[in-house]
């Protein structure tokens, strides 16, 4: 019994600190969030008030209600194209690979988040713009120049940069878990490689690839850079907004609104996905 | 890299013949209140230092590295990027943060309202010096109370690269509009300078004091150019993309950013079109209860003077016309190519010429609506 009770105040020691770092930088300032939308700003100064304006005010706009949209779809759009570019990567990764030359490649995915997110974004811009290495070389070829930054499909492009290596090793890592002995009974009883893969490999990792999107998605949902200098703030999504509405006239309560909009997108986006991803799962 | 070499060592070039040109002028009188400044120096005493908030470049050494040595501080800057995020800097900081504000003028009777800035002794600055535009210049005055120094002044128009549109398309704002640009026209992320210019376009001859049909149908007019537009620029944006040619043609920008550009040998210019431009003056407050209301007080002097306002004109982070005309005759001994560059030459047609024929008006808050209703239909013409 003495021995227990020292081991649950060993143990409670040892979370304690994360506790109350969560506490203070998690569910302190999200809450401090939610009081912020009911204050008000008189000249440029934010002050503490208990009103609904900023609510109805953001929900009223027309504006808000299109960056919704095109954050969420843009977003969105970006964890089919990340999920369905990085499966076949994945899995080659996972079942074709030795696992040295395994470790190699999952270091190498790894690498890219060394640098700067920023800086790789800036180095896109090279790349992309219309007088840029990639037009260049479509000059070259006969084909006319395309315009890629300042437009969604730079937005994308960046989100992908960012997401991307993330959504591959999370698949790996799933894929890598799966009963070896299914694919094999697969192979046994004649399924065809592509069917297996639908019907045996796919269900079988589905909560890692649901998890791998949904991060994918996360990320790309809330990113600032990317739609800044890639998309040339010409789709104006709501980190762009939070930005925007607090730069004129110090609207940190209607920027707050934004941020709890986000904030309970992703929540439900996540709860939603889970249930699917755990759905007949015991 | 090559262009990196060729702007410092034109900036030096000007600091070298500044140098030169100063010690030559020594014995006159414009340069005459510095060297009781040096005389008052305290070699022991520990640097003062003096707070100022601004926008970028004004406390950067090229500017204030003369006023330190000589009352022995040292200019402590907070930066800034617009009207509003200034307000909002000194509403969150306590009474005093700030010894020296830099305002747009158009800012300056908020701050006064606001009890941000504190009265000046309109005697203690040189403003029989001043160009007399500058002397009472509306907004920095209330009644017969002064509040802000003016420092510095540019131009907004028709910015462009000229090599690919001629300056006489860029006379008009209607080249906006124009085919040929579809995806290479940028905004300044403001709203401001943008519908400002619009107005003018639309034959406004006060363009930010309009009804509200005629803001609708400048609001209308603004959404046609929307297909036009490749992208909303910040500081750092609108530089990049005007130097790498994504963006051909911008309105109410001005040589602020083109003059740094054309400095480094990129092919941009701004021009006032026939519609007309828009003005945006800079200038100088103390802060409310500055604790070196002393020093504030000096460097406004030092600003005002002939050589503050050269260095002002040559300033690294972007030049600008300056208010002092004994001042221009220092500049064309300094930087003749600057003042030529500029306009800025006495007995010419010049910048003063401009705001004397009403080609330009100055920029303003909105008056017939609230500045909210601007910002709100900026948000909506982005997101369209």
């Amino acid at each position: 019994m003495g021995l227990i009770s020292n081991r649950s105040i060993f143990s409670a020691f040892f979370s304690f600190p994360p506790l109350i770092y969560q506490l203070a930088f998690f569910v302190f300032p999200l809450f401090f969030l939610l009081v912020l939308s009911f204050w008000s700003v008189k000249f440029y100064r934010v002050q503490p008030d208990f009103t609904f304006s900023n609510w109805l005010y953001i929900f009223e706009k027309g504006y808000f209600w299109k960056s919704y949209g095109w954050t969420f779809s843009l977003a969105a759009m970006t964890s089919i194209i990340a999920s369905v570019i990085a499966f076949p990567a994945s899995y080659y990764i996972s079942f074709k690979l030795s696992e040295n030359i395994k470790r190699i490649v999952l270091l190498s995915l790894i690498v890219p988040f060394f640098t700067s997110y920023l800086v790789r974004i800036y180095s896109w811009q090279v790349f992309l713009n219309d007088n840029g290495i990639i037009n260049a070389a479509l000059d070259y070829i006969g084909v006319g120049a395309v315009a890629m930054i300042n437009t969604k499909l730079g937005s994308v492009i960046g989100y992908l940069t960012l997401s991307l290596p993330l959504v591959i090793l999370l698949q790996v890592f799933s894929l890598s878990n799966i009963d070896r002995n299914l694919v094999e009974a697969a192979h046994n009883l004649k399924c065809s490689p592509l069917k297996t893969i639908f019907l045996v490999v796919i269900p079988a990792a589905r909560v890692g690839l649901v998890l791998a999107a949904l991060f994918c998605f996360i990320l790309s949902f809330g990113d600032f850079v990317s739609p800044i200098y890639l998309g040339g703030a010409t789709t104006q999504t709501l980190s762009i907004l939070i930005i925007d509405l607090s730069k004129a006239g110090q609207q940190w309560p209607r920027a707050a609104v934004v941020a709890i909009t986000m904030i309970v997108t992703l929540l439900a986006t996540t709860f939603l996905a889970l249930r699917f991803a755990y759905k007949g799962k015991s | 890299m090559n262009n990196d070499k060729k702007t410092k060592s034109t900036i030096m070039k000007s600091r070298r013949d500044f140098i030169k040109a100063a010690s030559a002028a020594s014995g006159i009188a414009a340069l005459g209140g510095v060297a009781p400044m040096l005389m008052s120096k305290k070699a022991n005493a520990a640097p003062r230092e003096m707070t100022l908030l601004a926008w970028y470049g004004h406390g950067e050494k090229d500017i204030v590295e003369a006023f330190e040595q000589a009352n022995n501080c040292k200019v402590k800057a907070k930066y800034y990027t617009g009207g509003d995020n200034m307000l909002a800097l000194i509403a969150q900081s306590p009474p005093g943060t700030y010894d020296v504000v830099l305002s747009d003028a158009e800012y300056v009777l908020q701050l006064k309202e606001a009890g941000f800035v504190e009265k000046l002794n309109p005697s203690d600055y040189p403003f029989d010096d001043y160009w007399p535009e500058f002397q009472r210049f509306g907004g920095h005055w209330s009644g017969k109370e002064l509040y802000s120094v003016a420092l510095r002044f540019g131009f907004l128009g028709v910015s462009y690269n000229s090599e690919n549109i001629s300056e006489k398309e860029a006379m008009s704002y209607s080249l906006l509009w124009d085919e040929k640009l579809k995806g290479r026209v940028g905004h300044f992320d403001w709203h401001l300078p943008n519908l400002g210019c619009m107005s003018m376009y639309m034959g406004n001859p006060n363009p930010y004091d309009i009804n509200q049909k005629k803001f609708e149908a400048l609001t209308s007019k603004t959404m046609e150019i929307r297909s036009q537009v490749n992208g909303f620029y910040d500081y750092g944006g609108t530089f990049s993309s005007l130097k790498n040619g994504q963006i051909q043609a911008m309105c109410g920008i001005g040589d602020w950013i083109t003059g740094v550009l054309q400095k480094d040998g990129s092919p941009v210019r701004t021009v006032i079109p026939e519609e007309g431009g828009l003005q945006w003056t800079e200038s100088l407050c103390i802060g409310k209860n500055a604790k070196n209301h002393d020093l504030a007080r000096k460097f406004i002097q030092y600003m005002s003077s002939p050589e503050g306002q050269v260095r002002s004109a040559n300033m690294a982070a972007y030049p600008a016309a300056i208010v002092n005309k004994k001042a221009w005759e220092l500049l064309a001994k300094v930087t003749p190519e600057e003042a030529k560059r500029q306009r800025m030459e006495l007995g010419k047609d010049n910048v003063i010429s401009d705001i004397r024929n009403g080609r330009v008006k100055y920029r303003t808050l909105p008056v017939q609506q609230s500045l909210e209703t601007w910002n709100d239909f900026w948000l909506e013409y982005k997101n369209s």
